[in-house]
């Protein structure tokens, strides 16, 4: 395409929904005191 | 839901539910402007009238099918199809646990959230059975979970280092009987670590936290003992040794950012140059009520900080050099699915905070008030109805995140932020949002300019 390049084509969140939910991944802390793990950075353990 | 913005050539669209991320021309970028769903297959007339004065028709033209085609394989102007998942959530199991092993602090911090390391209540080290108890509780309440995490914090935790020592031994021995698997973590200032301690920590924890602020007069500002005097130099060459030591375990050097220091950039690079790759240096985030707190009218100075940081970055990548900043990390190919997304602060649920005495508090903020107590684990009691109420708060049930285009990367942000500075873990906190939001639009122009199709 010329006009629009997707950098993450092989992916769609909503696709998740069917084979995610696993609950394995590591619980996440959104609390800027801590640095433990927060969402948009995690690994999937799948 | 789409969200688009320039930052540093690049025009960014992201389509929030789908999570899909491109790059676009100027003449598609405006094309955005005039069009929502329902999308016609040909290009509305209109959309050409208003743009061709700018760009040629052709150009128009060829810009909205591929647009087109992406709104067919929505990837544009997608559904959002997450209501119903988001009302189904309940209770998880428990399966990690902050251990605040040390209520007392050998540093006095000027900007800590902890009272100087105690809370607010009296200096208290936990015991070894309180320990075990808490321990034992994580198993019990972790259901079929496998993976379970300890963070031990404090206050500092190196003052209770042998009460570490044995809880990990502990845990250890049990672990295989109950078919477990436990990761542990440590945050410290860095003041007492030593070579043994160093050694143990590399062995045992498969992440450290390890506390600077950045540059030498920024830490000692806030970083400082009883005395006045500031534990830069003290620890600088031990997280040095400690890392060097580590290899390719996770680590972060984190610090603080105050209005003192808006210029924060320069500390990320600074700890860069001191050899750390591993970075993360986040805002002091509280009610405006102390010098250093940032205000809103900061907000301008923050978002250039960060525009800035994120150049250098992709300068250092592009030299072939290794550096992670904790909050432009995004993994968009393998990250974390949409039920993980939907609420990304598991306090209270799958996450629980204990202190010295081994109270259960839903994560180490809300530690000391009684509002928000949960239980004892060395009195075996654990009272389910705040997990109950915390576990139904996702982006959904928070109405200023539900039609936000951020809501599946900070995943509604910190419950106990919310609750500090707004009085309801469902009243996001201004602030952190609009920084939050800011990080995220820079880690998605780093990918754009790191990208080879790029």
């Amino acid at each position: 395409m010329k006009h629009v390049k997707v950098l993450n084509s092989k992916t769609n969140l909503k696709k998740t929904v069917k084979k995610g939910g696993c609950g394995e991944c590591q619980a996440s802390c959104q609390s800027a005191c801590k640095t433990s793990c927060t969402v948009a950075n995690q690994k999937c353990e799948k | 839901m789409i969200h688009k913005y320039s930052q540093n050539g690049y025009n960014i669209v992201l389509d929030t539910p789908s999570g899909a991320v491109m790059t676009v021309s100027n003449c598609a970028y405006d094309i955005l402007d005039y069009i929502q769903p329902t999308l016609e297959e040909k290009c509305p007339d209109e959309i050409i009238k208003k743009l061709s004065p700018k760009y040629s028709v052709e150009e128009v033209i060829d810009a909205y099918e591929e647009l087109y085609i992406l709104y067919t394989k929505d990837l544009l102007f997608s559904e959002d199809s997450y209501w119903d998942l988001a009302t189904a959530l309940g209770p998880a199991p428990v399966k990690s646990l902050c251990l605040n092993v040390a209520h007392d602090c050998n540093l006095k911090c000027a900007y800590c959230f902890a009272s100087q390391g105690d809370f607010g209540q009296e200096k208290c080290l936990m015991s070894l059975e309180t320990a075990k108890a808490a321990i034992d509780f994580l198993i019990k309440n972790s259901g079929t979970r496998k993976n379970l995490e300890v963070d031990f914090f404090g206050g500092e935790p190196l003052l209770n280092f042998e009460l570490v020592k044995g809880t990990v031994e502990y845990a250890r021995k049990i672990e295989k009987d109950c078919s477990k698997n436990f990761r542990f973590t440590l945050t410290t200032n860095g003041v007492l670590l030593t070579e043994d301690i160093i050694k143990y920590i590399n062995t045992e924890m498969s992440n450290i936290v390890l506390s600077i602020d950045g540059r030498k007069h920024i830490n000692d500002r806030m970083r400082y003992f009883a005395n006045g005097k500031g534990c830069y130099d003290l620890i600088l060459p031990k997280y040095k040794a400690l890392v060097t030591e580590r290899g390719d375990k996770e680590y972060y050097v984190r610090g603080t950012y105050t209005r003192f220091n808006l210029d924060f950039a320069d500390d990320v690079i600074h700890l860069f140059n001191e050899g750390f790759t591993q970075i993360s240096i986040e805002p002091a985030v509280t009610k405006e009520l102390y010098n250093y707190s940032i205000r809103e009218s900061d907000l301008p100075n923050i978002f250039s900080e960060y525009e800035k940081l994120a150049k250098l970055i992709i300068d250092i990548k592009n030299r072939g050099e290794a550096i992670n900043f904790f909050h432009f990390m995004l993994d968009l190919e393998e990250g974390p699915c949409a039920f993980k997304r939907l609420r990304g602060c598991s306090c209270g649920n799958e996450y629980l905070a204990i202190t010295p005495e081994g109270d259960i508090y839903p994560c180490h903020q809300f530690i000391g008030m009684d509002e928000w107590l949960m239980g004892n684990v060395v009195k075996k009691q654990f009272d389910t109805e705040i997990k109950e109420k915390l576990s139904s708060v996702n982006v959904y049930s928070k109405s200023e995140c539900s039609d936000c285009w951020a809501k599946f990367y900070c995943s509604g942000g910190c419950n106990a932020n919310n609750y500090l500075c707004r009085g309801d873990v469902l009243l996001p906190h201004k602030i952190t949002c609009e920084i939050e939001k800011k990080r995220i639009e820079c880690a998605l122009m780093i990918k754009a300019a790191l990208s080879k199709d790029n």
